[in-house]
């Protein structure tokens, strides 16, 4: 129902962008208005959620710690895993940012008979995880060549590197096919394992349908219904330099791949999609563990009701005094 | 115990989840693995809201009217006070990397303790209640209406997780179900809806400075018992002070540590090492409770109770605090007493008076970890310690939740280990260290009515401890933690009997040679120093 739906959903986009092309000439309205809205929708949520996560205060220090305090001098620190310092810290994050550490410790666990449990290593996840992010950001990078003029040296060497295997023509991108290739096994097992099957839901299955959508109109495009290029980089230059022009000579292939791209662009900040920001934010990971030794102020830190001492030896005076505890009132 | 499952039973696990939606599964309180409710005398005391009679098994929970009002403004405030509830509640991507990471759901195969799907109770509210999307899709973008269906099930499944974060090193974001446990807990308090297992250790915590509600004078009673033992297996008389002023550390340790069996041994252990260093410390009967299982019902409730440690330590003149062993008491120590009652600023950097020693990582708590102090002791040469008075242990070595992964404290208490004892062997590296699992008895779940869960969330721990059993001969499972001496032991009995918990201090007091000591033929236990081949530890 919630795969159905999000499939459904995705294809009714490519039907919409398909149809208002082809049968209403409807260019301006998808290359013009839909793409400057979804990136304007993308620019202002994304700041507001994130100014909204920064307005909640962090009121402890809560870092999971993963290595080997900083203690006695001897005593070696696992500075990555369990930093003390600010760099420390940078260390930790960039290891969960660009590497997914967290997820590299990933194990399956087996119940055998015995019953005895053993813990597998399970890179599978982490694999396809960085394997589709990193994929996703090159194949971004790369598009940058349709928003400059001049291309910039650094972008078409990574252009170039992409399409180093030089199969077919256009060359094949390598990115192409792990992204591809990633976002399916992500589907696959998110399908297939009982489990995530029944913890997943629409906001699971849609993006990844979407991306799957940007990925396979992408490639049609490139290898299959060409476009003219020319065009197309008009119309990205038109946009970017807020003088949008349009012209009837690109194919509908790319209305579709824009309206996709326009969506999850649109659709981003409302969705879980946000852990790209919230990932930075998070007070388990992007803090110190050097909680003994400076402390952290919790802004919204208020007065309690304690029991105090004088109240404690006013009820138990005598039997203190009884066993000899010294007291405060004889 | 009699009414649980035979272990050969309760280990054929179904992780299959049910065909039927998990939103559309209503919970059912199953016998075993809720806690009873917390009495109304002990909420009173502390003026917690609701107090009533109830049964979590009622239809009729005898909410307060405008209970719905209540939990979304409470949901509301905690939202905006801690970015880790609300980024938590956002960021989840549904990855799956922390569903068989759970001890509960390993040895349950309940779906709703996973921890994905656990913190999915909670999100599931706030998506219906406080987003956009979660209003326009409903259901279908797992979004859903606070009812008193949902309040039973945080109820059972929020009393089913024992915070200890080990799902928290395997997310990818770090989202921490402690956390997320810790804010359903809170909620269901606002209603009065929590269990007596974690408020009546509270109320009495208030009241008598311990969890156990010892009062001052039954504290001595039990002091003079240990003193008596350790006597007679050492022939000296060591001499502890409480409540003294002008001693230069107090000590605090988990009450458990002086009331039963194991911890009375780990004590003795302190007070054998305290005598023999000649320490100038002081015990406090106003603050003798390390653990705090405020912890376990609310951030306010931890406040209330940690408050005692430094009023106290500032109350009697001390320079500053040493710990005892203990995982949960080590959270707040390490995470929240600082930030909560700090700052400490009539206490000193701690020093250790016998090597001098800076406790740099403690400078601004100003309190230390035993194993931190011990540590340095040996690594100084000044304690004289004879392993082999422990060659009848074979040791393996539990790490505690919250010391692993709140703290990382992962060296100090294998160096004094391998110290005090010559046979010392690893459980698997998936069971220890960041990835040690939980004695499942930890954030107040510790009691007899919650046997079933208690065994199947042990499950992983004590599979371990039957691996070094079996390819060691291991026969003692060490720890420092006081919840797990009693928790651990319980487990032991039912997955591995021929395994027994002790803390690490235990061990140190038998290996130590104290000055004008007798002979020694017994450890602190009783038992016999030297084992004939074979036979099992009793």
């Amino acid at each position: 129902m919630k795969l159905l739906f999000s499939f459904i959903t995705v294809l009714l986009l490519v039907i919409i962008a398909y149809a208002g092309i082809r049968y209403a000439s409807l260019y301006y309205v998808f290359g013009v208005i839909i793409p400057y809205a979804a990136v304007g929708i993308f620019i202002t949520g994304f700041v507001y959620r994130v100014l909204k996560w920064a307005g909640s205060p962090v009121p402890f220090r809560i870092p999971t710690t993963c290595g080997q305090e900083k203690s006695l001098p001897w005593i070696k620190q696992n500075k990555l895993d369990n930093p003390s310092s600010t760099l420390g810290v940078i260390g930790r994050m960039s290891l969960e940012i660009l590497f997914f550490r967290s997820l590299l410790r990933n194990t399956k666990t087996e119940l055998r008979e015995g019953p005895s449990l053993a813990y597998g290593s399970d890179k599978w996840l982490w694999l396809a995880g960085l394997a589709f992010h990193w994929s996703f950001l090159i194949i971004l990078i790369r598009h940058l060549r349709l928003f400059t003029e001049p291309v910039p040296y650094l972008i078409t060497l990574l252009n170039n590197l992409d399409a180093f295997l030089q199969i077919g023509v256009p060359p094949l991108y390598i990115t192409d096919v792990v992204l591809l290739a990633s976002v399916s096994y992500l589907f696959i097992r998110r399908v297939l394992i009982p489990q995530f099957r029944y913890i997943s839901l629409i906001s699971d299955y849609f993006p990844l349908f979407l991306i799957l959508g940007i990925g396979i109109s992408g490639i049609l495009m490139r290898y299959f219904f060409r476009v003219n290029l020319i065009s197309v980089k008009e119309l990205v230059m038109g946009l970017v330099s807020f003088n949008p022009q349009v012209s009837a000579d690109i194919g509908s292939i790319f209305y579709i791949h824009i309206m996709l791209i326009a969506t999850l662009f649109a659709y981003f900040p409302f969705s879980k999609l946000m852990h790209m920001g919230g990932v930075f934010l998070s007070p388990t990971r992007n803090l110190a563990n050097n909680n003994r030794m400076i402390r952290h102020i919790n802004p919204w830190n208020y007065p309690v009701k304690v029991h105090t001492y004088e109240e404690y030896e006013d009820e138990f005076r005598d039997k203190m005094k009884a066993v000899d505890i010294p007291v405060e009132k004889e | 115990m009699s009414d649980v499952l035979k272990p050969a039973e309760l280990s054929k696990i179904n992780y299959k989840p049910p065909r039927k939606e998990w939103m559309k599964t209503p919970v059912n309180f199953k016998h075993g693995m809720y806690i009873y409710p917390a009495k109304a005398k002990n909420l009173k005391y502390l003026d917690m809201p609701n107090p009533r009679e109830w049964s979590p098994t009622d239809k009729d929970w005898k909410l307060p009217e405008n209970w719905k009002e209540i939990v979304l403004e409470g949901m509301r405030e905690r939202l905006g006070k801690y970015r880790s509830f609300k980024i938590f509640m956002d960021i989840c991507v549904r990855c799956g990397a922390c569903a068989d990471k759970c001890h509960f759901f390993i040895g349950g195969g309940d779906p709703k303790n996973m921890p994905v799907l656990r913190a999915e109770l909670l999100r599931s509210i706030y998506r219906g209640h406080f987003t956009k999307s979660g209003k326009i899709f409903g259901s279908l973008n797992g979004a859903r209406e606070l009812t008193v269906d949902v309040l039973k099930e945080w109820f059972y499944y929020f009393y089913q997780c024992t915070e200890c974060r080990r799902c928290s090193v395997f997310c990818p974001y770090g989202i921490d179900t402690a956390e997320i446990t810790m804010m359903g807990r809170e909620l269901l308090n606002l209603l009065g809806c929590n269990v007596n297992w974690v408020i009546e250790p509270v109320a009495n915590c208030y009241r008598t400075g311990n969890h156990l509600g010892i009062q001052p004078h039954a504290l001595m009673d039990m002091f003079e018992m240990m003193l008596d033992d350790i006597y007679d297996r050492t022939g000296i008389r060591v001499k502890p002070s409480f409540n003294r002023k002008g001693a230069e550390i107090l000590f605090v340790t988990p009450s458990a540590d002086y009331f039963a069996e194991p911890g009375i041994y780990t004590c003795m252990g302190y007070l054998v090492l305290f005598h023999e260093l000649g320490l100038d410390y002081t015990w406090s009967t106003y603050a003798s409770e390390g653990g705090n299982f405020g912890l376990f019902t609310s951030h306010e409730m931890i406040k209330r109770l940690n408050a005692k440690i430094y009023a106290e330590a500032k109350r009697l003149g001390v320079k500053w605090i040493l710990g005892g062993e203990c995982g949960h008491m080590w959270r707040v120590m390490h995470q929240y007493m600082d930030t909560m009652n700090g700052p400490a600023d009539f206490l000193e950097e701690p020093v250790s008076p016998v090597t001098g020693t800076k406790f740099e990582n403690a400078k601004s708590t100003k309190m230390v970890h035993i194993t931190e102090f011990t540590a340095d002791l040996i690594r100084n040469n000044k304690l004289k310690l004879d392993p082999s008075r422990n060659d009848s242990l074979r040791v393996t070595f539990h790490d505690s939740c919250n010391p692993a992964r709140a703290m990382g404290i992962l060296e100090e208490p294998r160096y004094i280990i391998k110290n005090v004892c010559n046979n010392f062997y690893e459980m698997p590296e998936n069971t220890i260290r960041e990835q040690t699992f939980c004695c499942a008895g930890g954030a107040g779940l510790g009691t007899d009515e919650m046997m079933e869960t208690r065994m199947r969330g042990g499950l992983p721990r004590a599979n371990a401890v039957r691996h070094v059993h079996e390819k060691y001969g291991v026969n003692r499972l060490a720890c420092i933690c006081a919840i797990d001496r009693a928790t651990l032991t319980t487990l032991m009995e039912y997955w591995v009997p021929e395994v027994k918990v002790t803390g690490v201090h235990e061990m140190v007091g038998n290996a130590l040679v104290m000055e004008g000591e007798k002979e020694r033929t017994l450890t602190l236990r009783g038992d016999p120093l030297k084992e004939t081949e074979g036979e099992v530890n009793v």
